[in-house]
């Protein structure tokens, strides 16, 4: 337990040690390395790093630096990220034995190691974070301390005010004038619906009954999103301080955090996050002086997609089957065993401290008419900075796509882009700037979902695309209701059916009429939402469901059972090369003759197409 | 009053209902049928089927009117083209993934889905797709599983797992893939089923049926050397007759008799005789053990699911049981001794079948201490439904048939062998002749009405001879459970304690005719059937077990008297620790 007092002095002499984070001219000879442990880094062996350069500086006798572990920069394409504060120098792909080099060369001798410098795409070689394209355009709120600070460190997290909204909130304000604010900000929720936070919280404090619950959707299912994971493992106190202030305004004593047990480093430093805040007073009895009580526990969910719903995740923390409840009742008045229980999600909640202390007028000076503040995005699929970002509503596909995401690799086109995952839909290009927010992207037939952003190149098949979201939605289908469990089943049939070259039009009509009534007739979000992969396709992409359906034709070459590769006579010249890469030898002619498919053989891999010097090979 | 009251629209109706009332029920009180298939009135209300969809004005999406209840000013319509299209292709998304061997399901024409795949004129299935595909289950002598028939409305799991607290099927994998089975997908004979069969009672399809035993029936009733008796439990004959769309609660006592006679049996007898002894031995061993205070509370013994239930959760209150066999155990062992002997017959050749409501009793007549002499007591069980279908393949019209009569000598039955079926029953049989044992008196007062009606536990104290005894009456296990956890924390101080396995007592047991969910949740089904029998109780000239002639001579004759060494061999059992999971 520490005192407030003994916080507010942690806080201080902790803030002071580390302005050399984020103030490049701090008057100091120290120096920190940050070396990046997301899980991607991770993967990429930067605890190796870590350890390297601990090693080092303790055998050279460096006593003025200090290695630190951090959570994620955000560009994992570039990892495992390093970074030298306070000068900023930002090195990419750092692998062990690069350690060596950069104590030496910069640690020691005072000279920028140039061959690990991180390259924009054009080309050039930045010297520090803030110069790269991919971070000019971000506004960082809820991944504020990512990468800043050491995220089991509770110390590190207090002195970038961690915990003083906590305070604040306790000490000087009504858990109601806490709600006005969090309403006036403007804040949705970013699980997905985009429902008014402080709407919710009005609501389940409205609710009666002596006991409630707060609970945290860290259940992050979407496939290529990764924010909230990144958030718990780089910011963990930043979730546990939200839902600490959400109990106080809605009168909990309890907390939940239900989190997939795939998130092996993301549950670790929320348990530490815990025990740490549990140590110092911050969760348990009395905080803060005051009787407000709080505990937080952890709860593995097994990796059901369907327990991001939040009436499954709901069952599941009960220890039931994970399976949606029919809503209304809603949560806010029959949650957890049946009390009120408030339900947000990770990167929800890591937007609460910085609107206390910032105020709701700053936080709603940022963003849309109708949609406030920054949303995170995973940026994949076909785009140069794969990683994750952070923008204000507001901006626009385009200037994620081409300005941060550094554009389409291989000089191809931009096709579509997928935000919601499997619940959402695609964007086209003539939608590429059209302004990013719930409202919007609800109009063009999308939605934003938790922030998983696909970008597809003109080589991209959107049967296939529709095809692949259904096959998600029906492997994590729970098999309660009827249209999800086998409705989505028969579309992904009909979807299949295309793909082969099997479909018909009168497919495309059985497809959308089922698409139809399985959203509205399906339990839970993921069934009523389900089917949108699809629609989004039909609405934008017809004719390419057309050509599949009758002409039997992919153009995008994506369906092998339709493509059929070909050798221009005119343009072959008889070189053989692909006749040597053929993995079937599918490829038949001799000597300086024209070569010829053999389409009884040929299994349409493409190496021939890539292997002609002469592009005289094609669909 | 007026305060609880809701008004609302519904298909164009104004009408007013209580708060907290289901659209589905509102509609009902409005005259409005809303087709449902997953819902099952107070056992499974979830909202899987999606079959109940309304449209609600100002609402997103459907609403489930099977779960969500009326609000102000709430309007509703029930078939708009919107939810009839939606109806209509959940019906056949559901059909499409089902087996539509109709004419070789036990179900057809008592099948909850294809009601509604007539009443929805299907004609042909529009979204014909891959076929989930399930072995059958029928190891276990009581029940057959075949979820090529399932429909996952989990009707089956809500009565195992919340009615019965049993648990042994829910609901494994998921999407498409998903299925109701048992722990590690065994079969049901090896998991902790306690062969109740409530399971099929829930069930809207032919998914879950009683393993079928009537082609040996046919065999030995043709066989000139066996002499075959069948022996008719007391609910069997309250039940029987809405097989032959006869209203619920019709008493086919002497239809019945005459059509197993026309079937061939060479005697009927009635089980009611052989619960007539089961109350003998029982208030014999009850008056014993109360008054040495010896492993009280005495709990019955004539439930089989009850029994195999306590040996596989509580063995260690089996000394609370009493010994004493079901009365058609008790009865079967009789008549291959005492009458077999009589009547010089050889007791190899007799073939004794027992119609019961009761699947269950399937596996009781198998178990190995159901035996005497090398010989089974009970060579075969049919249901009720069983029996109604050897009526029909006889060609037998039921409602036509003359009232006959029970063959004698073992015909004989009194009141209080017939108030077996129902829930309390057993206890109040057991009381008349308790406490004209213990007084030495023939009392008037019979009619023990503390341990009658539905209630699941029902608790009295009676007076007998100047002593108070305290008993209690459950029935369906989950009841069952809540008594028992009393018995093992000490905190009971009940002396006698009767226990059925199924809500409602055998007029509700496994093997009776099926009832849809729109009747069960019309009509108290339980209460028409056990009514029923209070009527033959009330009518029956004698009331009392002890005074039934039959009883008196065979004492007489053979047994000498309850609890005897000969009544021990034959009328009483032995139980086991019995292994929850054979796997």
């Amino acid at each position: 337990m520490k005192t407030i007092k003994e916080l507010h002095q942690i806080k201080e002499e902790k803030r002071r040690e580390l302005d050399l984070r984020v103030n490049t001219k701090a008057d100091t000879r120290e120096k920190h390395i940050l070396v990046c442990h997301g899980t991607g880094c991770t993967s990429s062996k930067s605890p190796e790093i870590l350890e390297g350069f601990r090693r080092i500086l303790k055998e050279k006798n460096i006593d003025n630096v200090k290695v630190i572990k951090t959570g994620c920069f955000g560009l994992c394409a570039k990892g495992p990220i390093v970074i030298i504060r306070p000068e900023d120098t930002f090195y990419a792909m750092v692998k062990p034995e690069d350690c060596e080099e950069i104590i030496q060369t910069h640690i020691i001798e005072g000279n920028i190691v140039e061959r690990l410098l991180a390259k924009d795409i054009d080309g050039t070689k930045v010297n520090s974070l803030d110069d790269l394209n991919f971070y000019k355009k971000q506004k960082r709120i809820a991944l504020k301390n990512c990468g800043v600070i050491n995220p089991e460190d509770i110390d590190e997290y207090l002195a970038f005010d961690g915990y003083q909204a906590l305070e604040k909130v306790l000490t000087e304000m009504s858990p109601k004038e806490v709600i006005e604010e969090i309403k006036n900000s403007g804040l949705r929720g970013r699980g997905g619906a985009g429902f008014p936070t402080g709407k919710k919280w009005e609501l389940t404090r409205a609710s009666e009954g002596k006991q409630k619950y707060v609970v945290c959707n860290a259940d992050e299912g979407d496939p290529g999103a990764f924010m909230d994971r990144s958030i718990l493992e780089g910011d963990p106190h930043s979730v546990l301080e939200a839902m600490a202030i959400a109990a106080y305004c809605i009168g909990a004593n309890k907390g939940f955090i239900y989190v997939r047990a795939e998130y092996p480093i993301a549950v670790k430093r929320l348990q530490i996050a815990i025990n740490q805040a549990r140590d110092y007073g911050l969760l348990g009895n009395h905080i803060f002086d005051t009787n407000f009580n709080f505990d937080i526990e952890i709860r593995l969910g097994a990796g059901a997609f369907v327990c991001g719903e939040e009436t499954a995740l709901l069952e599941s923390i009960e220890g039931k089957r994970g399976q949606p409840r029919v809503k209304p009742p809603y949560p806010a008045t029959a949650g957890l065993w049946g009390k009120p229980t408030l339900i947000n999600n990770v990167e929800t909640y890591a937007n609460i401290a910085q609107i206390i202390l910032k105020g709701s007028k700053w936080y709603s000076s940022i963003g849309t008419e109708n949609s406030k503040g920054t949303k995170v995005f995973a940026l994949g699929g076909n785009v140069n900075n794969i990683g994750l970002v952070e923008v204000p509503m507001g901006t626009t596909l385009r200037e994620i796509v081409y300005d941060i995401g550094g554009g389409i690799p291989n000089g191809r086109d931009f096709k579509a882009a997928q935000t919601g995952g499997p619940s959402g839909g695609c964007i086209p290009k003539e939608h590429l700037d059209t302004p990013i927010d719930y409202e919007s992207l609800k109009e063009i037939g999308s939605m934003m979902g938790s922030g998983g952003l696909i970008v597809m190149d003109d080589t991209k098949c959107m049967v296939s695309l529709a095809k692949f979201y259904l096959e998600f939605t029906v492997s994590e289908s729970c098999g309660k209701c009827t249209p999800c469990r086998i409705g989505t089943k028969r579309m992904l049939e009909i979807l299949e059916k295309l793909c082969n070259g099997e479909g018909s039009e009168l497919d495309i009509y059985k497809l959308e009429k089922l698409a139809v009534n399985i959203q509205k007739a399906s339990i839970c979000g993921l069934g009523q939402s389900a089917p949108n992969p699809v629609i989004s396709t039909l609405k934008y992409f017809r004719e390419e469901f057309r050509q599949h359906a009758i002409a039997k034709e992919c153009k995008a070459l994506e369906c092998k059972a339709m493509s059929k590769i070909t050798i221009n006579e005119e343009k072959c010249k008889g070189c053989g090369l692909c006749q040597k890469h053929c993995p079937v030898n599918a490829i038949e002619g001799e000597g300086r003759n024209p070569r010829v498919i053999n389409q009884d053989k040929c299994i349409k891999c493409g190496t021939c197409l890539t292997s002609c010097p002469f592009k005289a090979i094609g669909n | 009053m007026e305060n609880d009251l809701v008004s609302l629209t519904i298909d164009g109706q104004k009408i007013k209902t209580k708060k907290g009332t289901t659209i589905l029920q509102a509609a009902k009180q409005a005259g409005i049928d809303i087709p449902t298939l997953c819902f099952l009135k107070d056992i499974n209300e979830v909202g899987d089927c999606r079959m109940c969809i309304v449209e609600v004005e100002g609402r997103r999406g459907f609403a489930t009117s099977c779960i969500q209840t009326v609000e102000e000013g709430m309007v509703v319509h029930t078939h708009t083209p919107n939810v009839l299209e939606a109806r209509h292709i959940i019906l056949d998304l559901i059909i499409s993934n089902h087996s539509k061997d109709c004419l070789t399901c036990t179900r057809s024409g008592n099948c909850e889905l294809q009601d509604l795949a007539t009443k929805f004129n299907v004609l042909q299935v529009e979204f014909e797709g891959e076929r989930t595909e399930h072995k059958i289950d029928d190891l276990s002598p009581s029940i057959v599983r075949d979820f090529n028939k399932c429909i996952l409305c989990r009707r089956c799991v809500a009565a195992c797992k919340n009615v019965q607290k049993i648990g042994a099927i829910d609901c494994i994998n998921r999407g498409f893939e998903s299925c109701i089975s048992t722990v590690g997908d065994h079969s049901l004979n090896d998991v902790n089923c306690t062969n109740c069969g409530q399971c099929i009672e829930a069930c809207p399809t032919g998914a879950l049926h009683e393993k079928e035993t009537i082609d040996d029936v046919w065999i030995k009733l043709k066989d000139p050397d066996t002499y075959v008796i069948a022996q008719t439990a007391p609910a069997v004959r309250v039940a029987l007759g809405e097989e032959f769309e006869m209203p619920i609660g019709t008493n086919v006592t002497g239809k019945m008799v005459t059509s197993l006679k026309r079937l061939g049996f060479d005697k009927v007898f009635d089980t009611n005789t052989g619960a007539d002894f089961t109350i003998m031995e029982e208030a014999n061993e009850f008056i014993e053990r109360f008054q040495e205070n010896d492993n009280l509370p005495m709990i019955t013994s004539c439930s089989p699911g009850w029994v195999k239930y306590i040996e596989m959760n509580y063995p260690e209150l089996l000394p609370h049981l009493s010994t004493c066999k079901s009365p058609h155990q008790m009865f079967g062992a009789l008549l291959k001794t005492y009458y077999a002997k009589k009547e010089g017959i050889d007791p190899e050749k007799i073939y004794v079948v027992s119609i019961m409501p009761c699947i269950a009793k399937k596996f009781e007549r198998q178990r190995a201490e159901m035996k005497n002499d090398g010989l089974y007591d009970v060579d075969n069980v049919i249901t009720t439904r069983e029996l109604s279908r050897m009526i029909k393949q006889a060609n037998i019209e039921f409602t036509k048939l003359e009232d006959g009569e029970f063959d004698s000598p073992m015909g004989e039955a009194t009141g209080a062998g017939a108030i077996f079926g129902t829930t309390g029953g057993v206890m109040e049989a057991a009381l008349r002749t308790a406490q004209d044992t213990l007084t030495g008196e023939n009392l008037e007062k019979i009619e023990f009405t503390q341990v009658r009606g539905g209630d699941g536990i029902k608790k009295a104290t009676v007076n007998i001879a100047g002593k108070d005894i305290k008993v209690v009456a459950a029935s369906g296990l989950a009841n069952a459970k809540e008594i028992l956890e009393e018995i093992k924390s000490g905190k009971a101080d009940y002396q006698f304690v009767e226990i059925m396995a199924c809500p409602g007592g055998c007029v509700m047991g496994g093997g009776q005719p099926i009832k849809s969910s729109k009747i069960r949740s019309e009509i108290d089904v339980r209460k028409l059937r056990a009514d029923a029998l209070y009527s033959i109780d009330e009518k029956s000239t004698i009331r009392k077990s002890h005074e039934n002639p039959v009883l008196k001579k065979i004492y007489k004759e053979y047994l000498e008297k309850p609890g005897s060494e000969l009544a021990e061999k034959l009328l009483h059992t032995i139980y086991q620790k019995r292994e929850k999971y054979n796997i």
